[in-house]
């Protein structure tokens, strides 16, 4: 088991010196490994980190309700009083038709143009602040529908909308990233098969030798195969530092902008998990690709030597 | 330890190397295959390495029937014996150590034993101290030598060599052959093709002579002069 071991830390050690003597091809090699790495982490990025920010901001979202027109405002006052009881409801403010008349002659500017109304023609209107538990998307929407419910309701305005629009297309973005990181992973293991098979074209008269000496397949291919994930984890290792790199110059701008909206975000980084996934994933990647290559191309190379 | 019966090789292009050929040779024994080019001997010792497959007959080399030794088997096979080519066959981008050391890797045996066994076996070829040298520093007869060394670093009970002495002047050659003799007196079984009929004549051992892939001479083993050249030259002028 020992020498087992020794021996299989003898090979890693030995591809990784023989992969630095080419230390130029070898870095081409592991640079188009690393952004083939890095596309799907960054997206991952833009996602979860778009899905932080969005998240804290759920809570601030509030429903307008409209009172149908005609409604007094001793009705207004009442279903106030009701929808300040529900429990999913942390607080509740009643804009009176007059009220808003007032804010939108003020705000507008077009003082004048007012007084030409024979009546208001705004509604009652409630807005209404969920509480914290409630704020989910689907929260607010089953409070929203509970509102809508009552009487004298005219319309039910969810705010955060847009909210639930844009967790959708994260979703969808996610399972792009999904296809995306698939895809990329295949080309991951075609550049590392590729470059392991020329690997071993060049090196036909040393695997001749080592088999002529008593190499067994096994011991043959192992070096190309410890090749193949030192690949991978010189290229997930490059991805990674690839997505530091792009946090590292956009947190500050983007911290700058959430702090112009009143928000506390940061962007965040690859975290430890993600971190672990990318460089697990590389140096599987490599090893698949390597195993694929190495076996077949040794296969060959036996048959073209006729070994019996 | 080398015993082949009623063997045949033809190859996939027809041509029939070796036809009904028997022959033994001892443990501990030396003996040339001689005969000119194409006369099989070539296929003879690749037949004992298994590096080709006899088409007929069976092949025993030290106590195994290579017949049933599958070809995950061969590697295993293989290491017990050692194999000199004419072409040296080292590798040309690795130092001479780790050339000789090939083997014991292979053979998975510890870094410890293998400097101490390189060592030794570059010593008995004349090459120690030589060690971080690449083949292509040394001269042909040295790498030849190296190529010795590498056969018998790891101490196979039998030692095959096919044109050891092809690209070497006749003093180097000399020199090469002196090494399996000395190998041979330890108690190697060695086996060395040649057609250099002027080298063999300083050598007076059992000659195995062969044409159009059978034996005409020497076919079995002389029960005077096994394992003592001396004697078997006073027994075969």
């Amino acid at each position: 088991m020992n020498a087992w071991l020794t021996r299989h830390l003898q090979t890693l050690v030995g591809s990784l010196g023989r992969l630095s003597k080419q230390s130029l091809a070898t870095g081409f090699t592991m640079v188009v490994i690393g952004l083939a790495l890095a596309l799907p982490a960054c997206l991952q990025l833009l996602v979860s980190n778009a899905q932080q920010a969005t998240g804290g901001w759920n809570r601030s979202f509030s429903i307008s309700v409209y009172l149908q027109p005609g409604t007094s405002l001793q009705q207004a006052r009442q279903l106030t009083e009701r929808v300040r009881l529900r429990k999913d409801v942390a607080e509740v403010t009643l804009v009176s038709a007059e009220q808003a008349l007032r804010e939108l002659r003020r705000d507008s500017g077009f003082d004048g143009a007012f007084h030409l109304l024979e009546e208001n023609p705004l509604p009652h209107a409630l807005t209404v602040r969920p509480t914290d538990r409630q704020a989910s998307p689907a929260g607010m929407k089953a409070l929203a529908d509970g509102l809508r419910a009552l009487p004298t309701v005219q319309t039910v305005e969810l705010d955060a909308a847009w909210v639930d629009r844009l967790n959708s297309i994260l979703d969808a973005a996610r399972r792009g990233i999904l296809l995306a990181a698939g895809l990329l992973a295949l080309g991951v293991v075609g550049i590392i098969g590729n470059t392991i098979r020329l690997d071993i074209q060049n090196r036909r008269e040393e695997i001749e030798v080592t088999k002529l000496v008593g190499g067994s397949d096994a011991f043959v291919r192992r070096p190309f195969l410890y090749g193949g994930v030192w690949y991978g984890l010189g290229g997930a290792v490059f991805a990674w530092g690839l997505c530091a790199m792009v946090v590292a110059t956009l947190a500050q701008p983007i911290a700058r902008i959430a702090g112009l909206y009143g928000s506390g975000f940061r962007l965040a980084g690859l975290g430890w998990q993600a971190s672990l996934i990318l460089l697990i994933g590389g140096v599987s990647l490599g090893w698949l690709g390597s195993y694929i290559a190495a076996t077949r191309t040794l296969a060959l190379l036996a048959l073209e030597s006729r070994e019996c | 330890m080398i015993h082949f019966d009623h063997v045949s090789k033809r190859y996939p292009n027809g041509r029939e190397a070796l036809t009904d050929l028997s022959l033994e040779i001892g443990s501990g024994e030396i003996a040339f295959v001689t005969g000119h080019s194409g006369a099989g001997k070539s296929s003879l010792l690749k037949l004992i390495a298994l590096i080709e497959r006899p088409s007929r007959g069976q092949v025993v080399v030290n106590g195994q029937n290579l017949t049933n030794v599958p070809r995950s088997r061969v590697p295993a096979f293989r290491r017990q014996v050692g194999m000199v080519f004419q072409d040296h066959k080292l590798l040309s981008d690795h130092t001479i150590f780790d050339n000789v050391a090939l083997p014991l890797v292979i053979a998975g045996v510890g870094s410890k034993e293998i400097g101490k066994r390189v060592r030794a076996a570059l010593d008995q070829v004349g090459l120690l101290g030589r060690e971080q040298c690449v083949p292509l520093e040394l001269s042909t007869g040295e790498q030849q030598r190296v190529g010795i060394a590498r056969a018998v670093v790891s101490k196979p009970p039998i030692l095959i060599a096919d044109e050891p002495t092809g690209n070497l002047d006749p003093d180097l050659s000399l020199e090469v052959m002196h090494l399996f003799r000395r190998f041979n007196e330890v108690g190697v079984t060695v086996l060395v093709a040649s057609h250099d009929v002027h080298l063999l004549q300083h050598f007076p051992v059992r000659r195995i002579r062969l044409e159009a892939g059978r034996v005409v001479d020497g076919a079995d083993t002389e029960p005077r002069g096994r394992g003592d050249p001396l004697r078997t030259e006073a027994a075969s002028p």
